[in-house]
């Protein structure tokens, strides 16, 4: 099978999209479930501050998500706009 | 090509073989030997209990040991059987069984050694709960294998599946890409899981009453990790039942081995993240069980937004498949 220069273009921003997003997703995945832990027992120890916890920990995820966003972002790009 | 077809399977099967058992032994090995660790600790501190202690290390590795023997069969599977028919698609589905069964078993094993080492623990400290923790890890090991089921799964439709009426490129990318998206989802699930069910055994000897909130929080949580794996088996299902038109261009096979990788490597992390929240809940429950409804809501709201990453994964895996 002849593969040409645009097709073979194609296939590696395909198989770059799969890979941004897969391996992008393990950090935010790993650091916003540790936030999410440290918050259970931060509530735990203190639960008349449930509220302001929580604020926290999804101020600290929303943070954190951000390099998901990125890959998600990239893995776009590499399949709509390269 | 210069092999034929035959000989081209038969190396697809081996290296599949190999691949499956080599990987598949790694997460046993150190859940046990995680297990045998804390057994020893708990037997310095209560040597009077040590049969108790004994079994219940016996047990917990057993369940651990399941996931190796899950790759065990299909490895032999992949060594022996008789292929009916033919061609370079089912080798490429050999390939994509070895992986996926290799991987699945890894956070498995790893993920069940974890309530088994901290129930030894916990016999030392609570002898008299002994039943508690049983139960307690029994139920959570289980948990922590289903991913390495969903593995098995995906590894034996791809060993007896007939994919001979459907066309050589793209296909045999789409069976490589659905081996590797449940196996790599598998891993982080597996975790996860053992992570929730290690904090709710140690939980259930530091304070026994708490049994039912602790082991509710624990299988919520553990369903919620569970969850990647289960995004990872629905792709790889995406990719083995649907008919993908033929080309003879790189571009749709390289798109549907995309599908599998972001999917797959996309599941490990919120699959550990959501064991890490799952922890913390589990082990506070127990500590302070007036705030477990709180606790409860603050483990969902953390592992939802935790989860946010691999449905992202799961989106570009679906775009992968159904729009390019």
């Amino acid at each position: 099978m002849a593969i040409e220069g645009a097709d073979l273009i194609k296939a590696a921003a395909f198989l770059g999209a799969g890979i941004a997003m897969g391996l992008g997703a393990i950090g935010p995945g790993v650091g916003e479930g540790f936030v999410g832990g440290k918050a259970c027992e931060a509530i735990g120890k203190k639960p008349e501050e449930a509220g302001l916890l929580t604020r926290t920990m999804l101020v600290g995820q929303a943070v954190s998500e951000s390099t998901g966003i990125y890959s998600l972002v990239v893995a776009l790009l590499l399949l709509f706009v390269v | 090509m210069l092999y034929d077809v035959e000989m081209v399977v038969k190396l697809a099967s081996f290296a599949g073989a190999g691949m499956c058992i080599g990987l598949g032994a790694i997460g046993a090995a150190l859940g046990e030997g995680y297990t045998a660790g804390l057994a020893n600790e708990a037997l310095s501190n209560k040597p009077e209990k040590a049969g108790d202690i004994m079994k219940n290390m016996l047990v917990g590795q057993a369940i651990a040991e399941s996931a190796a023997i899950f790759a065990l069969v299909i490895a032999i599977l992949l060594l022996f059987l008789e292929i009916p028919s033919v061609s370079y698609l089912k080798a490429s589905a050999l390939i994509g069984a070895g992986i996926c069964m290799g991987l699945g078993a890894i956070g498995s094993g790893i993920g069940s050694g974890l309530p088994g080492g901290e129930a030894c623990l916990g016999l030392a400290r609570q002898p008299a709960v002994s039943n508690k923790l049983m139960t307690n890890m029994l139920i959570g090991s289980a948990v922590c294998q289903t991913p390495a089921i969903f593995s098995m799964v995906v590894s034996l439709m791809l060993v007896f599946m007939d994919f001979s009426n459907q066309p050589l490129t793209p296909t045999w990318a789409a069976l490589i890409g659905a081996g590797i998206s449940t196996g790599f989802a598998a891993i982080g699930s597996g975790y996860g899981g053992g992570l929730a069910a290690g904090a709710s055994c140690e939980s259930i000897a530091r304070n026994p009453e708490t049994f039912g909130a602790v082991t509710t929080t624990m299988l919520v949580g553990q369903a919620v990790s569970q969850t990647p794996s289960i995004f990872g088996l629905l792709v790889s299902f995406i990719l083995m039942f649907k008919a993908f038109p033929e080309s003879a261009s790189l571009g749709p096979a390289m798109a549907l081995m995309g599908a599998g990788i972001s999917m797959g490597f996309g599941g490990i992390g919120p699959g550990i993240g959501n064991g890490l929240t799952a922890q913390g809940a589990v082990k506070w429950v127990a500590r302070n069980v007036e705030a477990s409804g709180e606790l409860m809501r603050t483990m969902l709201v953390g592992q939802a937004v935790s989860q946010s990453t691999a449905i992202y994964a799961m989106v570009v895996s679906l775009v992968l498949v159904f729009v390019i």
